[in-house]
């Protein structure tokens, strides 16, 4: 169960949302500039709601009335940034551990670098890496976290075509081989429709609706959503 | 024949010994001070920071009288280090001071520079990785700074080893004590026949200031280039 209540202040932008999924894979869909991120960073604890509560199947992450605000590091969220935000002075490997629990079982490191084909360049600098093996390299290491959720901003975006397909398919085998609750944020259908089973539509910072993957689909098939129309267009 | 006289090659390791304990000690505070000016608001920061330059700005003699005040004999901390036997006045423990305190500005600077060119956001993924702020600070921020640690330290150490007013005001010109080489150029300077010696000293003096910046023209701008390819 994913709950968003949260109010939050940036600048002239006034964000106001409230989302309560059962979904396991939640997509935050809307044109630019409509809050995702803003949302997206709020869940992670690098920008602070002004109220509200924001709780991951029922373990609340941010709650002003009880005076609950985890700071990001004890929040135990895989965030997989839309910049990848490697560290450029670290290689694959050492990258891929920074967030591994200490406790974490001996093979789990092993395992993901297999689903993610990482074995090759372990040893590269993210530097030598090109943009789709950034990104895994960035997911493997949300993985590794063991974290709670996991939050994708913008996973395929600045992509070229050859490398969103690759992504993808990593990113289609992970919705599939595990059962992390996940927050995606995107402006691309496909993306969504690949990955998410419920969507909030988001339009200047408020729900505009809340629908089930099949009628997110219908609604773009249909081209009758304005917003779905503006989020193609922008993207 | 040797290059350098007994007198001068002790003033000369005695250079490097009080440049190098003199960086060393400011390089911690640099650090704290630094980050505190590269990423805290506070109250009378500007304050703060005038305060650390001072030394850059100061006449080095006034610098060291105001060390010999508080250091000194009979100076506050003086009298209290003296008591506990680590009485610095007049011993190259003092003279290593003098070059930590005119050496900190230089350092606060290219550290500042070099914390405020790492990039918050990855600061940030550290952070939800699970990383706390001295891992962060020491697994992020310190090491991708590194070019700049590495050029600030340069010019510090060649700063100090070119001190000379705060460290004669302060500690003297004892001869294997604290007469550093800036002070033994001076008094060769001064003494009749002593130019073929002021001679030597100064080509030593120059050749270390010019590898000095150069090392840390090199690191400046290898910095610079690894992150235009950024």
């Amino acid at each position: 169960m994913i709950e968003l209540d949260l109010a939050l202040q940036r600048g002239k932008f006034s964000l106001e949302l409230a989302v309560r999924s059962p979904a396991r894979a939640l997509a935050l869909f809307g044109p630019s500039g409509c809050g995702k991120t803003s949302t997206l960073l709020a869940i992670a604890g690098l920008l602070h709601p002004r109220r509200g509560r924001i709780a991951i199947d029922g373990h609340a992450l941010f709650d002003a009335a009880a005076d609950i605000d985890l700071p990001p590091a004890q929040r135990n969220l895989g965030v997989v940034f839309q910049d990848a935000r490697l560290f450029p002075h670290m290689s694959v490997r050492d990258n891929l551990r920074f967030g591994m629990p200490r406790a974490a079982a001996k093979d789990a490191f092993d395992d993901v670098v297999e689903l993610l084909e990482l074995s090759m360049f372990l040893k590269r600098k993210p530097g030598q890496l090109s943009g789709g093996q950034i990104r895994r390299v960035a997911i493997g290491r949300a993985l590794l976290r063991e974290p709670r959720a996991l939050l994708l901003d913008e996973p395929l975006a600045n992509l070229h075509r050859e490398a969103r397909a690759e992504v993808l398919e990593y990113l289609r085998g992970l919705k599939h081989g595990f059962t992390l609750s996940t927050i995606l944020v995107s402006h691309q259908p496909d993306e969504v429709t690949a990955l998410a089973d419920s969507v909030a539509l988001i339009e200047d910072g408020r729900l505009a609706a809340l629908q089930s993957i099949d009628a997110f689909q219908a609604s773009i098939a249909a081209s009758g959503s304005m917003l779905a129309a503006k989020a193609c267009a922008s993207g | 024949m040797d290059l350098l006289t007994h007198a001068e090659a002790v003033a000369l390791a005695l250079s490097f010994k009080v440049s190098l304990v003199g960086v060393a000690c400011s390089l911690p505070v640099a650090v704290g001070c630094a980050w505190l000016l590269a990423r805290t608001r506070f109250f009378g920061k500007p304050v703060f920071e005038g305060l650390l330059l001072l030394p850059l700005i100061l006449p080095p003699v006034v610098t060291g009288y105001v060390l010999l005040i508080v250091f000194g004999h009979h100076g506050p901390i003086g009298r209290w280090l003296d008591a506990a036997g680590l009485s610095i006045a007049f011993r190259w423990t003092g003279a290593a001071l003098a070059a930590a305190v005119m050496a900190l500005p230089l350092l606060v600077v290219a550290l500042r520079n070099a914390f405020e060119a790492v990039d918050r956001k990855l600061e940030h993924a550290a952070a939800t990785l699970g990383a706390g702020p001295w891992r962060i600070f020491f697994g992020i921020t310190l090491p991708l700074s590194a070019r700049g640690l590495a050029a600030g330290l340069a010019l510090a150490f060649a700063r100090a080893f070119g001190e000379f007013g705060a460290t004669i005001t302060f500690v003297s010109s004892i001869p294997g004590q604290t007469r550093t080489l800036p002070i033994a150029l001076y008094e060769l300077i001064s003494t009749p026949g002593g130019e073929s010696g002021a001679l030597r000293l100064t080509l030593v003096a120059v050749v270390v200031a010019v590898i000095a910046s150069l090392v840390a023209a090199l690191m400046l701008l290898r910095g610079g280039t690894r992150e235009d390819e950024a």
